[in-house]
């Protein structure tokens, strides 16, 4: 299908970028890698009549290492980001969530941003930030400013970026040293999760001392399997401490039902995940 | 109308096409490049699949907007003359097609993926290609193909 005419900027910098936005308010739109919008566009869920592609802008893209976290551009791509030798040894947990994203041609196109703004509640890269207790940078109008990971998902498909605003990078604390894994339960390959856990954690002489645990397409957002991670401390990484620990993995969830599984199903498999999850890591 | 300037398969075009067209779009009807076909509407079979900058994107889910400034080649931009691509060899001599409509879309996402992975175990080539979909021949072919290209230096290009 095609889309519903639109008019066109692909502005260098960020500041074209947020004027085109304020001049066009909510007839605007952000293009990052396309590859979750254009579908929108081509089923006409959406017709915007500016885009505003955000895809010539230098100072959006790219890794840098900033001594305690590593910032991450908004328009760096997938591929980009598997590519970096920093992500892989410092966040672990988020290299192994983007390598399972769609395939390899939507991984050269698609952004880490694009991902975050667009909120799929399945979305593989929102429980790694999520876990990782990163900071999202967005600039608008009125300036600049910082959401933790914790605040910015705030509904299904819903952030906290809004009208006029652009996600310009997103801040993740080091996790250097800490075992990661990325569970993620699809029907065929190249899916959305029907769940999916991000684990990562830390031990010491066997024992857990840190345990940050989330959940794809538990709810209507990313949410933190708090209670397992409260579980999980100063317990040994065995088997039967991790499976006790993942019991309460689906507490405080509200999973959707659908053709993939009712809503008691995915809390069943998030607690399976969840033990999976924990132990690859603990192991990893 | 916006004016774009891509080059496809090593020529140079200059356009002026609406900001809504898809780069497929663009490549089979202003160009004339019906190598490159439309199998699905949901961009995951892979059908369109082109190079862009060298790398595999499904030319369904660009614009050609986007691609203004690059370079794209297609599966009409493989072969060196009469000479296939290896990969393209490759699934000639392992019968990796029946219908053939998956086809370019297939050898496109095989070179892309051989340039970077060389080497691949079948596995490897498994994931690879899981964007995409072939209705016909159940995948076992296509594999061997593309292993036997590996084999025949098909991540060279
Ligand atoms: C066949 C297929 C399979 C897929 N499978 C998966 C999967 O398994 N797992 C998964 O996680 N994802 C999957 N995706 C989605 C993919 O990850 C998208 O690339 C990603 O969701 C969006 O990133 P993008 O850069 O392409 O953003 P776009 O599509 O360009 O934009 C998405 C949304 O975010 C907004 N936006 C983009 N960038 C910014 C920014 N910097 N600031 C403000 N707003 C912005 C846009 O306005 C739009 O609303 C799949 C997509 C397809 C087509
Ligand atoms: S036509 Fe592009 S992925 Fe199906
Ligand atoms: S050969 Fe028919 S779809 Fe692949």
């Amino acid at each position: 299908m095609i889309p519903a005419s639109f008019d066109y900027v692909a502005p260098t910098t960020l500041d074209e970028a947020l004027a085109a936005l304020a001049e066009h308010g909510d007839d605007a739109k952000v293009l990052g890698g396309g590859q979750s919008l254009l579908p929108v566009l081509r089923m006409r869920l959406n017709a915007p009549e500016l885009v505003v592609d955000l895809g010539r802008i230098e100072e959006l893209r790219g890794i840098r290492d900033n001594g305690d976290a590593i910032v991450i551009g908004a328009m760096t791509t997938y591929a980009d980001l598997l590519a970096d030798a920093s992500v892989g040894e410092h966040l672990s947990l988020l290299h192994k969530a983007v390598a399972e994203v769609a395939d390899e041609q939507i991984r050269h196109r698609g952004t880490v941003g694009g991902a975050v703004v667009h909120a799929d509640p399945a979305g593989d890269v929102g429980p790694a930030v999520l876990a990782l207790d990163a900071q999202m940078v967005i600039v608008g109008p009125s300036g600049r400013r910082t959401v933790a990971a914790a605040d910015f998902f705030t509904g299904l498909f819903e952030t906290a970026v809004g009208e006029g605003e652009v996600l310009v990078e997103i801040r993740l604390p080091k996790h250097t040293g800490w075992g990661a894994h990325y569970e993620k339960f699809v029907r065929v390959s190249h899916q959305w999760s029907i769940v999916a856990v991000a684990a990562t954690v830390k031990s010491d002489g066997g024992t857990f001392t840190e345990a940050k645990v989330a959940l794809a397409n538990m709810g209507s957002t990313p949410l933190r399997a708090k209670a397992t991670e409260a579980a999980l401390m100063g317990q040994p990484a065995t088997d039967d401490a991790v499976r006790a620990a993942a019991a309460s993995a689906a507490d405080g969830t509200n999973p959707p039902s659908d053709l993939n599984g009712d809503a008691d199903y995915r809390r069943h498999l998030a607690t399976v995940l969840t033990r999976r999850a924990v132990l690859a890591a603990a192991r990893s | 109308m916006a004016k774009i300037s891509v080059k496809v398969d090593g020529v140079a075009y200059s356009d002026d096409v609406e900001p809504r067209t898809l780069l497929v779009h663009y490549l089979r009807e202003t160009l004339g490049k019906v190598g490159t076909v439309v199998g699905c509407d949901t961009s995951n079979c892979g059908a369109c699949t082109v190079h862009l900058d060298g790398r595999s994107v499904k030319s369904c889910n660009v614009l050609a907007v986007q691609a203004d400034g690059h370079e794209v080649t297609t599966i009409e931009g493989l072969a060196d003359g009469d000479t296939l691509h290896p990969v393209q060899q490759a699934f000639h001599e392992c019968h990796a097609l029946q219908c053939g409509y998956c086809t370019p879309g297939m050898i496109m996402q095989a070179t892309s993926f051989l340039a970077d992975n060389p080497t691949p175990t079948e596995d490897e080539v498994r994931v690879g290609m899981e964007g995409n979909l072939c209705r016909c021949t159940g995948y076992h072919n296509i594999v061997k193909a593309v292993m036997a290209a590996a084999g025949e230096g098909g991540g060279a290009k």
